[in-house]
């Protein structure tokens, strides 16, 4: 029998951090206003209590030095967890993260290995000044060398930052921030799936709704509209970004013939437009309509007053279900 | 650390600081009058502000009170061609150079990103990536020199620069990137380190292990430490900076030393991180009690005082019903200024929203 708890997701991330540093006391968590504070989400709430200023600290404000140190310490044995404050302040730390941590398992052919977790709250929707509602994950999906997973549930917020400390390579995990209060059951128990599974969470036969992160919840959304407009539409979240889970999608495509991949970050040169590559490549006998997607616009992230009219809510992905639904 | 005032508003120049105290000796009691009307405008703002942020009218708020001292005074010690590049905290060194405070209610409420012409008040946008802005004015007044500006002796033509930051900023590589490039460059600049003793819940002693007025000395720009909470030794630190990198002495580094004794933000509860005896410490030496006694003790009488007081409510029933007042920006801002001209992408995607919006019945 399986314990169950009802967690938001930032407490379940704070759970699964809190279980992993028990597990391991190789496991370091630091960045800014991690320790005291429990950083500005309270997502490591307790734990400077708990584990002490050898395991929880406060780094001075330096995105480059918080990753280029994690690796130094992961070349000593360690394995940092890392928090950059907010997605917009990931780009100091360009160099460390995709041309260093990166790349050093490759250059070292396999000596060395790098299990640094690099936790990034992203995405928009909380009315936030400029440069904390962006999503930046292809930056980082297009660098071979990282495993990039974003949780959208409780449950597999407290379970994939667990496999994300277990990974002997980089991990960043893109934390769905509008969502953090967003509560449901954990199983403290038993691990739901591996880190890179995609998961079927509703089934239709129509079209496949594809999405990660925040947008899982406004997918699911649109399918209940969706079902009562009578289209029948396969929800899937996707949960790793890179490696991204084929298998399961191609399995679903192959069933409905038609594909809308959602997700807030700018569809140019997105994740949302590999996957419709990949999708068209190799499913093209089995496609109804060329896989459509809806997200953000191709400009900078607006200011918040715009940020509706901005991000793809149900109603635009709905849009996209009855274009598709039109070929 | 020089200081004039000291908190019960004694007035005092140390002999070290003779050629400082010169300059806040050429000081008219207008201009005396105008720092403490600034600063006691900039904290009646600032209080406006958080309550209209409370009443959801802004998305957020940055207060700035408590450091009225170190922004006013500065602000004013920066002369009329200079360009000032600011962190997202300067609200008071703003008002000294005439950017409008709707300007800046506009952005924390989320109606643009800045939108002020920075040519215009020589103000530049407010940064919030951390260090960035630095080495924004150092390319600037490196600028400046290759224009041949700096040291003419014409006091119409010659500029320098100033930057802002905060003790927290200060870990920024940015920052020492800066430090070095105006050193071997020679820049006019001065950087100006509003230590406010914290960044969010970290104490500056995170951020430093030497005094951050010697932070720039390994680079080669020597500093000092001023009271942040005496405005008139942060004009005068400012104004002999200025005028010396404006004549071609190169940079310098000023750290203010003053307390943020606000929130970080309206979204901060500093009570996790620090101790309510420590903000009772720097309450009593607030930068604008302070200046009241000395000004008081100039011989400015009760009816200034007043009208100060009504002015700031007067700012403060203005500043609310204009922001009541502020619309909705159009949907098409979206796309505006993403480039300078028409953008394939860009144009159809705006097209495609104004389709859309209208298909679903108009935005709101
Ligand atoms: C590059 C970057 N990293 C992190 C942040 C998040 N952040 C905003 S303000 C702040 C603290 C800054 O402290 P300080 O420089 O002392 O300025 P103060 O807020 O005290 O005025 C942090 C960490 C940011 N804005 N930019
Ligand atoms: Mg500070």
């Amino acid at each position: 029998m399986s314990s169950y708890k009802d967690m938001a997701i930032a407490k379940a991330l704070n759970a699964g951090l809190q279980k992993a540093m028990q597990d391991d006391e190789k496991v370091l968590v630091f960045g800014e206003d991690v320790a005291e504070l429990g950083g500005v989400f309270r997502v490591t709430e307790g734990l400077h209590k708990e584990f002490g200023e050898k395991r929880v600290f406060n780094s001075p404000i330096a995105e480059s030095g918080i990753v280029g140190t994690a690796i130094g310490l992961a070349m000593r044995g360690y394995r940092p967890v890392a928090e950059i404050q907010f997605d917009g302040f990931v780009f100091p730390a360009f160099n460390q993260i995709t041309s260093q941590l990166a790349k050093l398992t490759y250059r070292s052919e396999g000596f060395m290995q790098m299990p640094v977790v690099i936790r990034i709250p992203y995405g928009g929707g909380i009315g936030a000044v400029e440069h904390h509602s962006e999503s930046p994950e292809a930056y980082f999906a297009h660098t071979a060398g990282l495993r990039i997973i974003s949780p959208s549930n409780p449950n597999d917020a407290y379970w994939m930052i667990q496999q994300a400390i277990q990974s002997p390579d980089p991990v960043i995990v893109f934390e769905p921030k509008r969502r953090y209060w967003q509560k449901g059951p954990v199983n403290l128990d038993v691990a739901p799936m591996p880190m890179h599974s995609a998961r079927l969470l509703r089934e239709g036969n129509q079209v496949t709704l594809l999405a990660y992160g925040p947008m899982v919840t406004t997918a699911l959304q649109a399918a209940e509209i969706g079902a009562e407009e009578g289209v029948s539409i396969e929800v899937i979240d996707l949960r790793s970004l890179a490696p991204v889970d084929y298998p399961t999608i191609f399995a679903s495509v192959q069933k409905t013939g038609r594909l809308v991949v959602a997700a807030e970050a700018p569809t140019n040169v997105s994740i949302s437009s590999e996957i419709a590559a990949r999708v068209a490549e190799h499913n093209f006998y089995h496609l109804e309509a060329p896989v459509l997607r809806v997200g953000g616009f191709d400009t900078p992230y607006p200011p918040s007053k715009l940020e509706e009219a901005y991000l793809p809510d149900a109603d635009r992905i709905l849009e996209a279900v009855d274009r598709i639904m039109a070929y | 650390m020089m200081q004039f005032l000291a908190p019960d508003g004694t007035f005092g120049v140390p002999k070290e600081y003779a050629q400082y105290g010169e300059l806040v000796d050429a000081l008219t009691i207008e201009d005396l009058t105008k720092f403490y009307r600034d600063m006691a405008r900039i904290r009646r703002f600032d209080i406006e502000a958080i309550a209209l942020q409370r009443q959801g009218q802004l998305g957020l708020w940055v207060p700035a009170i408590g450091q009225e001292g170190a922004q006013i005074g500065s602000g004013y010690g920066v002369g009329p061609n200079d360009h000032i590049f600011p962190s997202y905290r300067e609200h008071g060194v703003a008002i000294t150079h005439g950017v409008e405070l709707m300007s800046i209610l506009k952005m924390m409420r989320g109606v643009n990103h800045g939108g002020w012409n920075p040519e215009e008040t020589r103000f530049h946008l407010y940064a919030i990536v951390l260090g960035s802005q630095v080495l924004h004015a150092v390319g600037y007044a490196m600028g400046v020199k290759f224009d041949g500006l700096v040291g003419t002796g014409d006091k119409d033509k010659d500029l320098a620069v100033i930057s802002y930051f905060g003790d927290g900023a200060t870990a920024e590589g940015d920052v020492s990137e800066s430090l070095l490039f105006a050193a071997i460059n020679d820049s006019p600049i001065v950087f100006f380190v509003q230590n406010n003793q914290w960044a969010i819940s970290a104490p500056v002693e995170k951020q430093t292990k030497v005094p951050l007025y010697r932070r720039g000395e390994g680079f080669g720009v020597s500093g000092m430490r001023v009271d942040g909470n005496d405005v008139l030794a942060c004009y005068a630190a400012t104004k002999f900076h200025m005028d010396q990198a404006r004549a071609g002495h190169g940079p310098y580094l000023i750290e203010a030393l003053t307390y943020r004794v606000g929130a970080h933000t309206t979204s901060d509860d500093p009570t996790k991180y620090r101790s309510e005896e420590e903000v009772e410490y720097w309450k009593a030496r607030d930068p604008i009690i302070r200046f009241e006694k000395f000004l008081r003790r100039q011989g400015v009488a009760d009816d200034f005082f007043e009208e100060v007081k009504h002015a700031g409510d007067e700012l403060a029933a203005q500043i609310r019903a204009e922001t009541f007042a502020l619309p909705t920006p159009p949907l098409e801002n979206i796309f505006h200024n993403v480039y300078s001209d028409e953008h394939p992408d860009i144009e159809r995607q705006k097209a495609w929203l104004q389709a859309y919006e209208q298909q679903m019945g108009g935005h709101e």
